[in-house]
């Protein structure tokens, strides 16, 4: 499964892009982010405030409890702010 | 049309690209987003606009599928630039055409809101105290919210719990 990090995300995770390979008992992404949070180190920090990070799979924003599979891209970041200032 | 690009663009051309061949046109309406030099109180040198180029593609794809789905557009075009930007650059130009001006007008407003909270760019400030990265704003929901449907309230595509 590919993770990808971006703006304060990748900065505090220390990566922008992983394949990790997540045990079964991760289904959703909510899952996979407590998973990766208790990796600590950067991860930890990324996801300290879970209320701050948005997700989306295979390109498409999706809620905590979307489920993920192998091969999915999986991706994690702030609110976006597009467009102008 | 869809582009995402670093590269400045030339407005005067790309407004006239949107009538110049089809005569249907009756009204464009045009938005242009520019950096400014202040965020608050902050002075701002620069900003970096970060973006997920494979979800920007499908996310501005869609935005506009969904104008051309509630007005009669003739054209409708989405630039967005990403990179170092200074004050006084432009970041966005959305542009639309349609036989009236009313379609044109609203359509356009629709696609900057709509952007706004469902295109992923994320921007990081130069400020005289370092990197910002700029938060989203409950303004930008509350702009975009005007154009929710009036139909059973859909769940929040983006909402992280």
């Amino acid at each position: 499964m590919r993770v990808l990090y971006f703006a304060w995300l990748r900065e505090k995770a220390h990566v922008a892009e992983e394949t990790v390979k997540p045990p079964k008992s991760v289904r959703t992404v909510g899952d996979l982010m407590r998973w990766l949070k208790a990796r600590g180190g950067g991860h930890a920090e990324a996801f300290a405030d879970t209320r701050m990070v948005r997700c989306a799979v295979n390109q498409e924003h999706v809620p905590l409890d979307h489920p993920v599979k192998e091969g999915d891209e999986v991706a994690f970041f702030p609110p976006v702010t597009g467009g102008r200032r | 049309m869809i582009r995402v690009q670093t590269e400045d663009f030339d407005v005067g051309r790309e407004l006239e690209r949107l009538s110049r061949d089809n005569h249907a046109v009756g009204g464009v309406c045009c938005f242009i987003g520019i950096v400014r030099d202040m965020a608050g109180a902050r002075e701002i040198a620069a900003m970096t606009l970060e973006h997920y180029p494979a979800m920007t593609e499908k996310a501005l794809k869609k935005i506009e599928a969904e104008a051309k789905r509630r007005w009669p557009l003739e054209e409708s075009l989405i630039i967005h630039r990403y990179g170092r930007l200074e004050p006084g650059d432009r970041i966005v130009m959305v542009a639309t055409a349609s036989g009236h001006r009313q379609a044109a007008i609203e359509s356009c407003h629709f696609l900057i809101d709509w952007l706004k909270t469902k295109a992923p760019f994320w921007k990081l400030e130069e400020t005289p105290d370092g990197g910002q990265w700029v938060d989203a704003r409950a303004t930008d929901d509350t702009a975009a919210a005007r154009w929710a449907k009036p139909r059973p309230a859909a769940k929040k595509p983006d909402a992280a719990e």
